[in-house]
């Protein structure tokens, strides 16, 4: 690589990194406050950690294990709900498939976002007959989500299960294997790096969401990193902010450990059609 | 035992949707429970029979689509056409009751009875006089004071009015000064007559209209209200164009810079690995920070970068467009990056060398081919990124919460303003919540979504084929 191409690439690294930098240095200085923190790494402190895990107004930690929950059950439901209706798609032939899989491109394109009053005075009903998975309830919540793992998903996923040969099912069958054991020994196995991609992208799209997990979600023991961390920054600006950032960084981390190791599926599945939200 | 345990989630389900009917039933809501029963029965004909194979793997997804993506979306469409929001929440008969009871006055002359406040499992009655019912028990004193909120609320139908009681020890009878005649479906006072004229709310003849009024169909009222209500028509226009603008340069310039960062970097492992840092960073986490970034009085921007100038970033209305456009463009950048470098070296090297050995140069070889089968690549990706952006309530709520507000236009509306964000301040901000307008306004975004999104399918469909 020519040395005059970095002149491109540090400049980006550096306006694409420097944010990030920024918010360790204020999550370490010992001020809090943002204009405190614009000496970066003046002096560091964990104080801003500690807060984080103690203080009683916001619960970091129950928020943190919220987000991981909510996150992780909804991504792997995702997956087993797209997998499986993939698989339907691409494996059977039978009367409505052309219509289902357009249907699902279609319905696709509302997003549920759209739809928030629907949804809140669906689960305000749910709730008065089954609360615990109405208004309020974390599991309400998975269930809102998984409701678009398969306009998202399927498409996708059977893309990538178009790909693998049918030979292998068929030489399975002849041995004696049933449609389930196809599905879950011959085919998930081979199409790993889609499932992967799937995954990661439901868990961080799960993350990012504020409308409706703040509109689920009142209690602040029950409420997820992206309400609770809102509310922190936007109650008292400037004072928090070294709490805030301590908070963005642990917060992040599972999902930047999680890209940095699975970057080889990342660029696979990116190509493939996935969009990050 | 095999097939015992194969059909045991099956046995699960169907004593969770008995416990629903039940519920259900007891209540009177017999669509729910319609619903309910008919998909119950579905998905025992699936599971129950050898065949329908498929049915078996989608069933599950479905089902969850049909509740919370397909019912949702009816129900909006639905909702577009009522006057559904902040003083039509319920049935007309809601509205009576609720209007009678507003209008009670304590009947002239009357003196406080001595009373006492009972309970039973939890319910709370007055007790004027004599013994109370088997089961009924008098509140404490302590407890009188506890359940305070509860006991003034209650209301206890005497003597052709009604008791209510302040303190818990003495009520006073009170009488409505409305009346309700079930014949004409009129409220009225005695000299005025409110009517109910098909519009969700007893009227006057000179228009006055009593509080709170109904749901009702108001047909395509909202949208046109949207198109032709001066009050909305102006802001409504400007933030759809805005959205258009936001999400057509959001996608332009990051795909453009994220392009051009692929094509000079050639791949560099070590730039992957960086850049690959901000787009993992949660999108509403850089949001939030770039607020504090671009504060006008503490920002590093302002403070260190600008060395203490006092640039309104976020509160100037064009200054505001400019800066969610850029940190948005922050975000998306390093993810068009590694979209474009995948799919640079997804083109296969012996297309590039043949035009080489045709005597094409690096400039020729770049327009004619390598760029051509790169859009042809990310031509969907493309598409689905501006559907996002068109939507992108993210960003624009956490940095600048859609202001700077416009302080002309009667609805709250700002000037970073998304049509979303607009769809969610009408629906769940300010002072009266309109939900009928807002679901009109998601159905009219909808539309655009769905418009551009066929259009660039069919686009990219035939980029492919080319």
């Amino acid at each position: 690589m020519r040395a005059w191409r970095h002149l491109a690439g540090l400049p980006a690294v550096a306006v694409a990194l420097f944010p990030l930098v920024f918010v360790v240095a204020a999550s370490l200085n010992p001020s809090g406050t943002l204009t405190g923190s614009n000496d970066l790494f003046a002096a560091v402190t964990w104080d801003h950690y500690a807060t984080l895990f103690t203080d009683e107004l916001h619960p970091f930690p129950r928020w943190f294990a919220n987000s991981m929950a909510i996150g992780l059950i909804t991504a792997a439901g995702s997956v087993f709900l797209g997998a499986c209706a993939a698989y339907a798609f691409s494996r059977f032939r039978f009367r409505g498939r052309r219509a289902g899989l357009l249907g699902l491109v279609f319905i696709q394109l509302f997003p549920q976002v759209l739809a928030y009053v629907a949804i809140f005075l669906l689960l305000s009903a749910v709730k008065e007959v089954f609360p615990p998975l109405g208004l309020g309830s974390r599991l309400g919540l998975v269930m809102v989500y998984l409701g678009g793992a398969l306009g998202v998903n399927t498409y996708l996923m059977k893309g990538f299960f178009d790909s693998v040969p049918k030979d292998l099912d068929d030489s399975a069958q002849i041995d004696g294997a049933s449609h389930a054991q196809v599905f879950f020994l011959v085919l998930l196995p081979l199409v790993r790096p889609i499932l992967v991609v799937v995954a990661l992208f439901s868990f961080v799209a799960t993350m990012n969401d504020f409308v409706i997990a703040g509109l689920v979600l009142t209690d602040p023991d029950q409420q997820t990193l992206a309400v609770g961390l809102y509310q922190l920054v936007s109650y008292q600006l400037g004072q928090s902010w070294g709490v805030f950032s301590a908070g963005a960084l642990i917060g992040a981390l599972p999902v930047l450990v999680l890209f940095q190791f699975l970057q080889r599926f990342i660029t696979g599945g990116l190509t493939a059609g996935a969009v990050k939200t | 035992m095999k097939r015992a345990l194969r059909l045991l989630p099956l046995a699960v389900a169907d004593a969770l949707a008995l416990y629903g009917l039940v519920a259900l039933g007891s209540q009177r809501s017999w669509w729910m429970f319609a619903g309910l029963l008919a998909g119950t029965a579905a998905i025992n004909r699936i599971y129950l029979s050898r065949r329908a194979v498929p049915a078996k793997y989608l069933a599950p997804g479905v089902v969850l689509l049909l509740v919370y993506q397909v019912y949702v979306v009816l129900y909006t469409g639905y909702a577009a056409f009522t006057n559904y929001g902040d003083g039509h929440n319920g049935s007309k008969a809601d509205a009576v009751a609720a209007i009678l009871a507003g209008s009670e006055v304590k009947v002239a002359g009357a003196v406080p009875y001595p009373i006492r406040v009972m309970e039973r499992d939890g319910r709370l009655g007055l007790l004027v006089q004599g013994r109370p019912a088997a089961g009924w028990r008098p509140l404490t004193y302590g407890e009188i004071v506890a359940r305070q909120a509860e006991i003034t609320a209650l209301r206890e139908p005497a003597d052709g009015g009604t008791l209510k009681t302040a303190d818990g020890m003495t009520a006073t009878l009170y009488r409505a000064t409305l009346t309700y005649d079930a014949a004409t479906g009129s409220i009225t006072d005695g000299t005025t007559v409110y009517r109910d004229t098909g519009r969700g709310a007893f009227t006057a003849a000179d228009g006055r209209a009593l509080s709170p009024g109904w749901k009702v169909f108001v047909g395509h009222e909202n949208f046109t209200r949207v198109l032709t209500d001066s009050g909305i028509r102006g802001p409504f226009l400007e933030v759809l164009a805005w959205t258009f603008v936001f999400a057509i340069l959001s996608v332009a310039l990051s795909f453009g810079l994220g392009l051009a960062l692929a094509l000079l970097l050639d791949g560099h492992r070590i730039y992957r690995s960086l850049l690959i840092f901000p787009y993992a960073f949660p999108a509403f986490m850089a949001a939030l920070l770039w607020q504090g970034l671009l504060n006008t009085d503490h920002g590093f921007v302002n403070d260190v970068l600008l060395g203490g100038a006092r640039v309104p970033w976020l509160s100037d209305p064009w200054l505001a467009k400019l800066s969610v456009l850029l940190v948005n463009v922050w975000i998306a950048f390093p993810y068009m990056f590694l979209i474009c470098t995948g799919a640079l070296q997804a083109i296969p090297p012996t297309l590039s060398e043949a035009a080489q050995m045709d005597g094409a140069g690096p400039w020729r070889v770049l327009r004619t081919i390598k760029l051509p089968l790169l859009l042809a690549s990310t031509a969907p990706v493309l598409v689905a990124t501006f559907a996002f952006n068109f939507n992108n309530f993210n960003v624009i709520y956490m940095l600048t919460g859609g202001g700077p507000r416009d302080a002309n236009a009667p609805v709250d509306v700002g000037s970073t303003d998304l049509l979303i964000s607009l769809v969610y301040k009408l629906a769940f901000g300010g002072a009266s919540r309109n939900y009928g307008l807002a679901c009109a306004v998601s159905i009219v975004i909808f539309m655009v979504i769905a418009a551009v999104s066929l259009a660039g399918f069919r686009r990219a469909r035939r980029l492919e084929a080319a």
